[in-house]
């Protein structure tokens, strides 16, 4: 009975803290170029919808994660042509997707409201699945958790050991020396968001395909904003936004599991709803207070508008 | 290892030929009409003041802007260059004045970054050590650029562009930041370059330096061509004729009156940096009293911005007593309370610290004059007198401006920095405290306010001067001081030293400091 119980809060906690990885990871290599982008909610909010509408139709869950990918990317492409092209505050810009996406997507997801999808069964992997305790919670998910370790992985490899990384961190800490020794600044920083938006739409796909099958218009509700959040309070850096989301989803699944329990204890239920933020800010913050390693790890020219002189 | 090609210039055709090169910007024409040629093996000077059309006719070699019109031959081929990745591919490479080096990244990764393809990085960091032997620039590829001093940034841009054979290298103002020995450690390294076959682009308003070291010059002024010249021939002055089309005006300056009351003291001052790369200021001793300028000498980044900080009360101290400001124990004291007991302050960074960009002129002046010139009544401000304060500025510092309700930021950098030195010198300090007072300033400018400084300090008030530019501080200073690694060495009255004897000092051995017995020089 304990063993199952740990093991089934383990697997929810992975569940929960799956979205915030993608759409962070996302996010932060969009920054490591130097671009702000403050729209991740919308863009999310508008993967989901796509993701939730494809799949409907198709019947095929992953066709429906392409169309919430390729619907981020598509919301991030008008946030670069603002920003990148426009010179638009990238601030003001990001805000604005946010309110645009969620709008938009509450208007086009109005014919899917009482709709719900069958859910997506897990992929087990032989053997490893049958580690005691661990094994059924890790090894047994869903296929987009899975993707979140390869990203993760990916995102590592591609920011400290590939050159195209190199390049990426080059063109945020400092575009006008990237510009002298010819790179191209807006088109790199277009990559990057491109990446980061379709990473938000993917994160979107999965809150509605497969975490919950259905479509609710502000279902996203704030997680846009805490892989933002993630993002800064991890310092850049990969491995930290991974363990900041699966102590955000351990802390949600906890207080879901105290309010769900019948434990009668004397804390209003706002509070303990409140607690997976509070904990996940303030454990990054104080994990996270090094002067140096912040210099180090983040984008300087961040939010900065650039303009190459021709 | 072409010393054949060397040998051989004189009949060989010239690497760079440019006609007739153009470019306009859309208030200005930077480059009018410019003709240049350089040999195989030459080492040649392009000459000019600021705003002469120097680094845009380097940028345009380099292909980081296009011209508007005219033509360049390399190498006997004509040739439009897209970009600086084309340049570098035509064997062309670039030192720029404002290094274009990534802070947070390693040498290594600097290096790679410069380079075509996808270099082994292990190999990469042998053939950076291989150079750097060879021409007696040493580096380290493994450690972070922010950790270097600036000397050693400049080593790792000269580095990269050597790992990629250059045969021509273009060197943007290369010693203004440089001690007096890293200066001619440089002029070494590009005389072996040269004598390799390499042609050199050398860019500078030092005229000794390039009589020193260049085979001919080609003077720039306002855009156009003015002269060309072999510098061995020729005299500083002959060659400032040429540069600035008059005579450059000498500062008067006189002996300094007997002892002053004291306006600043720095009293075993110690502070950590907020900078987390910052350097950090350890014990200081200086005074500083009415009717003299003391300089403090330095490379940058060894403690100036925070010792700036602290006497003008950005850093505020933890206890009163270690800054003294006529007489008052002023360390914690915000900038406007230390303003108000008769300091005055020129940062070293004209827009966004010395002036705000976006703002008039008049506001501008609102902002540090508002108590000492009254421009403040009842609260209000009162914009008649602000207008008429700034109109007496530009017209008494011959400011070229659009008048006091132009922006800070339409300003030339040498007319802002006229237009900050005189709002802060009518004033009327009793210590006015100025960093780097004309850097970037143009030889006519700067001679205007060197003379201004000193009649400033004739006139009773205490100076303290913090630059780079050690032929600044000789030409002003009484007494100097050199800063080094957040430590700050004895004053010596002006008579009693030497440009060489700064310059041992400038790397941290000065008599009885601590590097001097243990460490070696970081230059």
């Amino acid at each position: 009975m304990e063993q199952s119980l740990i093991t089934s809060m383990l697997f929810a906690t992975l569940v929960a803290g799956t979205p915030l990885i993608i759409v962070a990871l996302g996010e932060l290599i969009t920054e490591k170029a130097g671009v702000l982008n403050l729209g991740a909610e919308g863009t999310m909010a508008m993967g989901a919808v796509a993701a939730f509408a494809a799949t409907h139709y198709t019947g095929n869950p992953y066709l429906g994660v392409l169309a919430g990918m390729a619907a981020g990317a598509l919301m991030s492409l008008l946030f670069g042509l603002l920003t990148l092209t426009l010179m638009a505050n990238q601030v003001a810009s990001g805000l604005a997707l946010t309110i645009f996406g969620v709008g938009l997507s509450a208007f086009v997801g109005k014919p899917f409201e009482s709709l719900t999808l069958p859910a997506v069964p897990a992929i087990r992997i032989p053997l490893l699945a049958d580690i005691p305790l661990l094994g059924p919670a890790l090894f047994n998910q869903q296929s987009l958790v899975y993707f979140s370790w390869a990203l993760l992985g990916g995102v590592i490899w591609f920011l400290y050991k590939s050159r195209a990384g190199l390049i990426l961190r080059a063109v945020g800490e400092s575009p006008s020396s990237a510009h002298s020794i010819g790179y191209s600044v807006i088109g790199i920083r277009y990559l990057a968001t491109t990446f980061g938006g379709a990473m938000a739409g993917i994160g979107g796909a999965f809150l509605s395909v497969f975490y919950t099958p259905l479509w609710v218009e502000g279902m996203v509700s704030g997680r846009g904003w805490i892989a933002l959040a993630l993002v800064v309070f991890a310092t850049w850096r990969p491995l930290r936004v991974m363990a900041g989301a699966y102590l955000f989803g351990g802390v949600m699944i906890s207080q879901l599991f105290i309010q769900g329990s019948g434990l009668q204890i004397e804390v209003p239920s706002q509070l303990l709803s409140a607690l997976p933020y509070l904990a996940t800010i303030f454990v990054l913050v104080l994990i996270s207070r090094n002067q140096q390693t912040i210099r180090l790890n983040s984008p300087m020219s961040l939010g900065q508008p650039y303009r190459p002189d021709a | 290892m072409h010393q054949e090609q060397a040998t051989a210039a004189a009949d060989a055709q010239p690497r760079l030929i440019l006609t007739g090169i153009r470019k306009v910007y859309p208030a200005v024409v930077a480059n009018d009409g410019i003709d240049l040629s350089v040999m195989p093996g030459e080492i040649h000077a392009v000459l000019g003041e600021n705003g002469a059309g120097k680094s845009t006719l380097m940028k345009i070699i380099y292909g980081v802007t296009r011209p508007t019109s005219g033509h360049m031959v390399w190498e006997g081929q004509p040739v439009t260059v897209e970009n600086p990745a084309h340049a570098r591919s035509l064997g062309i490479g670039m030192v720029f004045q404002h290094f274009s080096l990534f802070e947070t990244l390693t040498v290594l990764e600097n290096v790679a970054l410069a380079l075509p393809g996808k270099p082994d990085m292990s190999d990469l960091a042998r053939r950076i050590e291989s150079v750097s032997k060879r021409y007696g620039l040493p580096v380290d590829p493994r450690r972070h650029v922010h950790a270097l001093s600036v000397g050693e940034r400049q080593r790792v841009e000269i580095v990269r562009c050597l790992l990629q054979n250059p045969r021509l290298l273009i060197m943007d103002e290369p010693t203004s930041v440089l001690t007096p020995q890293a200066v001619r450690k440089l002029f070494e390294t590009l005389r072996q370059l040269a004598s390799e076959g390499c042609s050199i682009l050398y860019i500078s308003h030092k005229l000794d330096e390039i009589q020193e070291l260049c085979h001919s010059a080609t003077v720039l002024r306002g855009g156009k061509v003015t002269g060309a010249c072999i510098p061995a021939e020729e005299t500083p002055k002959s060659m400032a004729r040429l540069m600035i089309g008059k005579d450059l005006p000498a500062c008067e300056h006189t002996a300094a009156p007997a002892d002053g009351e004291i306006r600043l003291k720095l009293d075993g001052l110690s502070q950590a940096s907020i900078d987390p790369f910052g350097t950090d200021l350890k014990n200081l001793q200086l005074e500083v009293r009415s009717g003299e300028i003391v300089g403090i000498a330095g490379v940058s980044g060894n403690g100036q911005a925070e010792l700036l900080a602290a006497i003008s009360g950005e850093a505020p101290l933890s206890e009163k007593g270690p800054v003294q400001i006529c007489g008052n124990a002023a360390g914690r004291l915000s900038p406007d309370q230390r303003r108000q007991i008769g300091l005055c302050f020129v940062p070293e960074e004209r827009l966004g610290r010395g002036a705000v960009p976006s703002m008039a002129l008049s506001d501008n002046a609102i902002l540090t004059a508002a108590v000492s010139k009254g421009l403040v009544r009842h609260g209000l401000i009162d914009f008649r007198a602000a207008k008429a304060f700034a109109r007496e500025c530009i017209a008494r510092f011959n400011v070229k401006c659009a008048g006091p309700a132009a922006q800070a930021r339409s300003l030339s950098g040498g007319n802002l920095q006229k237009y900050i030195m005189g709002r802060e010198i009518m004033q009327a300090p009793k210590l006015l405290v100025a960093a780097q007072p004309t850097w970037g300033v143009d030889v006519g400018a700067s001679a205007f306010i060197r003379q201004q400084i000193i009649d400033l300090r004739n006139a009773g008030c205490a100076v303290l001067v913090v630059s780079e530019e050690l032929d600044e501080l000789f030409e002003i200073c009484d007494r100097i001081a050199v800063i080094a690694d957040g430590r700050l060495s004895p004053t010596r009255p002006l008579a009693e030293t030497s440009v060489e004897d700064i310059g041992v000092w400038m790397s941290g051995m000065w008599p009885g400091s601590e590097s001097a017995a243990t460490s070696t020089s970081n230059q």
